[in-house]
């Protein structure tokens, strides 16, 4: 079955995959996560904001997002971008964005809405009583998010924030639809294109994504069991 | 900053000299609804087989169903659907791999695989989610009233375990359809590929992303209604909503 398989093509180029691909894709999964999780809070604290304005915007936000495939969405940003970049510094002419900052972008955005959904969860998941007494206190809403509610309900929701990151990791991957972003399976494919060793590559790549979201699962869990505030 | 707006785009002609643009969307929504209805039947009977074993006595059994989930939920769904496209009939015997390439629905077929066991390995974790949210004492009520285990899965713990995680089966439906676009990336012109070709012909980029936001943002709309009828049907009052696993995802 293996007879006629060629592993050379990994040994060849297993470190320009993971100084390259490897690279691009973690870089661009922690920025996003970073970002994500950001924006993600500030829609969920809109969303779940008394002004039916400002919550209804969120919630429009968020519910367009989640449903569009992630492939249509990163198209969308690809063309849009250039758009908004003219349009931001007033230039006549679409202004190229590079590949790394349109892909940013896109899953800033794009994740955002699902780590909003669960920020929400965890801001919900503080019982009223200590928004009360934070007002009581004499705290404005800044203060009592940031110094009650915001520090317990990402503490509370870390594992599950930390199991969608694992989810964006792979989503990554998606950016192949563009063909010019240099993240893991891109670079992979390009390899195994040029080499004709589609088959080889492609169970590499297989076995790497494996093996990574198996271990920071397996991570993830772990914490799980660490970080629990027992109640 | 200048772009050319033109909605009339989607009545004109496409290059095929029959049909208009919009047929092309409609074309591609066809293929969607299809990938996504039948890898759903295919990830519901397998995720429900995979998800009962989890729950089951036999450490052995609940060792290989884990593996099973792990292996299909860790590896990207883009590489998998790589994976069955170009790997899978290389490494099974020539005639096999023959037979497979020359089928004419190659890209369907193995969209359809790829996208199946992906969806029911996140299938089964809801499955056992549902059935551990049951109390203990339905299984024990059920084998002391002389059911087989079988028998006590059959007719007490699945009916019970499937309306209570109705809401994240809603939300693995709605994200079938999603992760059905993936499929263009394997040669299948569904409705996010016919997005991209009609704006290839046409450069009206923006309308033609908006055609195709458009029409998922109402077939999840619909989606997300039936699954609320479907729910209000045949709910069990006090057991809706108990238990659902956070896997994350879309």
């Amino acid at each position: 079955m293996f007879s006629n398989f060629d592993f050379d093509v990994i040994q060849r180029s297993w470190l320009y995959l993971f100084t390259t691909g490897m690279k691009f894709t973690l870089t661009l999964t922690l920025v996003a996560m970073i970002g994500g999780i950001l924006f993600g809070t500030v829609l969920a604290m809109m969303r779940l904001s008394h002004n039916k304005a400002i919550s209804l915007i969120a919630t429009s936000y968020v519910n367009l997002i989640r449903s569009v495939p992630l492939v249509l969405v990163i198209f969308w940003f690809y063309f849009l971008v250039p758009y908004i970049g003219a349009w931001i510094i007033g230039a006549s002419q679409p202004v190229q964005v590079g590949a790394f900052s349109s892909a940013l972008i896109t899953f800033i955005l794009f994740e955002a809405a699902y780590y909003c959904e669960i920020m929400r969860s965890g801001i919900q998941s503080i019982p009223r009583g200590q928004v009360s007494a934070g007002y009581a206190l004499g705290m404005n809403y800044w203060q009592m998010m940031g110094n009650v509610v915001l520090p317990q309900a990402f503490r509370n929701m870390i594992p599950i924030l930390l199991t969608q990151t694992i989810v964006l990791f792979q989503d990554v991957s998606l950016v192949y639809v563009l063909g010019s972003v240099p993240d893991f399976v891109t670079v992979a494919s390009k390899i195994a294109q040029r080499d004709g060793r589609l088959v080889e590559m492609y169970m590499f790549v297989a076995v790497v994504y494996f093996v990574m979201s198996f271990g920071l699962s397996t991570l993830v869990k772990k914490l799980q069991q660490r970080v629990a505030i027992i109640r | 900053m200048h772009y050319n707006w033109n909605w009339g785009i989607f009545w004109q002609e496409s290059p095929d000299g029959v049909s208009t643009y919009m047929d092309t969307l409609l074309a591609g929504l066809k293929w969607t609804l299809a990938l996504s209805a039948s890898a759903w039947i295919m990830a519901l009977i397998i995720g429900t087989v995979i998800g009962t074993i989890r729950t089951m006595p036999n450490k052995w059994a609940v060792r290989l169903a884990n593996g099973y989930v792990e292996l299909f939920r860790n590896i990207p769904l883009i590489v998998q659907m790589f994976l069955w496209y170009f790997v899978m009939p290389e490494i099974v015997p020539a005639s096999v791999g023959n037979w497979l390439k020359s089928l004419p629905n190659a890209s369907f077929i193995t969209a359809f695989l790829a996208l199946g066991f992906f969806t029911s390995s996140r299938i089964a974790v809801q499955v056992s989610a549902g059935i551990n949210a049951l109390p203990r004492g339905q299984k024990l009520a059920g084998t002391a009233l002389g059911l087989t285990l079988p028998q006590t899965y059959r007719y007490v713990l699945l009916p019970m375990s499937f309306r209570i995680i109705i809401p994240s089966l809603t939300n693995e439906f709605a994200a079938i359809i999603k992760n059905s676009s993936v499929a263009l990336t394997i040669g299948l012109v569904e409705l996010t590929a016919a997005t991209y070709s009609m704006r290839e012909f046409t450069f009206q980029t923006f309308e033609a992303l908006t055609g195709a936001t458009v029409i998922y943002v109402i077939i999840s709309a619909i989606a997300l209604l039936l699954a609320r009828w479907l729910e209000k049907a045949i709910a069990i009052p006090g057991f809706i909503a108990a238990g659902s696993a956070n896997t994350g995802g879309h």
